[in-house]
């Protein structure tokens, strides 16, 4: 499992493979507070390739949705299969975040 | 059909993933995997077990938590024990409050009493049996050995 960044123009895309999770976290938050530092506002988290995320990989997007708002920024997710668009509905986090179908629609107008 | 799955696990959070791998594939080796299995069973059992290792167990890497998984044609009753001194699952707020939308505590357990049928603890909270019923078209199928 792994994260990978790259820029679709102004938008920092992270693509997350296999799992977010408690063990895995921590990785992630590093990758887009480094990318924060370094200047970046808009971050697009896809989950194309992602098979599940526990409650910390939730909390993480949380935390991380908070630092992004607080210099301005957005953080928006993309491709959320069915099954983690339950766990985000359940956890009423679908209302806090930007949640796109594709990664296309996720990039449009941001 | 009754079969019990038993096994310790060291405090290790790297052993999560193929454990909850392991007892849902015992649960599920029908071609077809029901969704209750696959996401409300697997969810749970993944945060109970992070929820035994990370605040049960304190990440102490000397102690263990006790999986014991029960399947029969009816349910799936897993049982997690660790070895830590237990806490008050009441006093844990819901994570889907507005003010605590942004905090990062109670979404495991909120996501096992949604998910499960039922979530009981022990007097002392170190042990959480969950319960999760399933319909006739979701009954396990599968053979599991301890």
């Amino acid at each position: 499992m792994a994260f990978h960044l790259s820029r679709e123009g102004e938008v920092t895309v992270v693509d997350v493979d296999g799992q977010l999770i408690v063990g895995n976290r921590q990785e992630l938050k590093q990758k887009v507070l480094d990318e924060l530092e370094n200047g970046g506002r808009k971050f697009l988290v896809d989950f194309t390739e992602t098979g599940y995320i526990d409650s910390s990989g939730l909390g993480v997007l949380v935390s991380l949705s908070k630092k992004i708002r607080e210099v301005g920024g957005e953080l928006r997710l993309s491709s959320l299969n069915e099954d983690l668009r339950t766990l985000f509905e359940l956890t009423k986090l679908d209302t806090l975040f930007r949640i796109a179908d594709s990664r296309g629609e996720g990039l449009s107008g941001f | 059909m009754e079969r019990q799955l038993v096994f310790e696990l060291p405090n290790d959070l790297r052993c999560i993933e193929e454990t909850v791998d392991f007892v849902v594939s015992r649960c599920s080796t029908c071609e077809e995997v029901a969704r209750k299995l696959r996401l409300n069973f697997r969810v749970s059992l993944v945060e109970a077990l992070t929820n035994a290792m990370v605040y049960g167990n304190a990440r102490d890497p000397s102690k263990r938590v006790r999986v014991e998984v029960f399947l029969q044609a009816s349910s799936v009753t897993a049982r997690i024990t660790d070895e830590g001194a237990g806490f008050d699952p009441a006093g844990v707020p819901d994570p889907t409050m507005p003010t605590n939308l942004l905090e990062d505590r109670g979404r495991g357990l909120f996501l096992m009493r949604e998910l499960m049928d039922e979530v009981r603890f022990n007097d002392c909270g170190n042990c959480v049996t969950l319960v999760l019923h399933l319909p006739p078209s979701d009954r396990v199928s599968g053979e599991a050995s301890a």
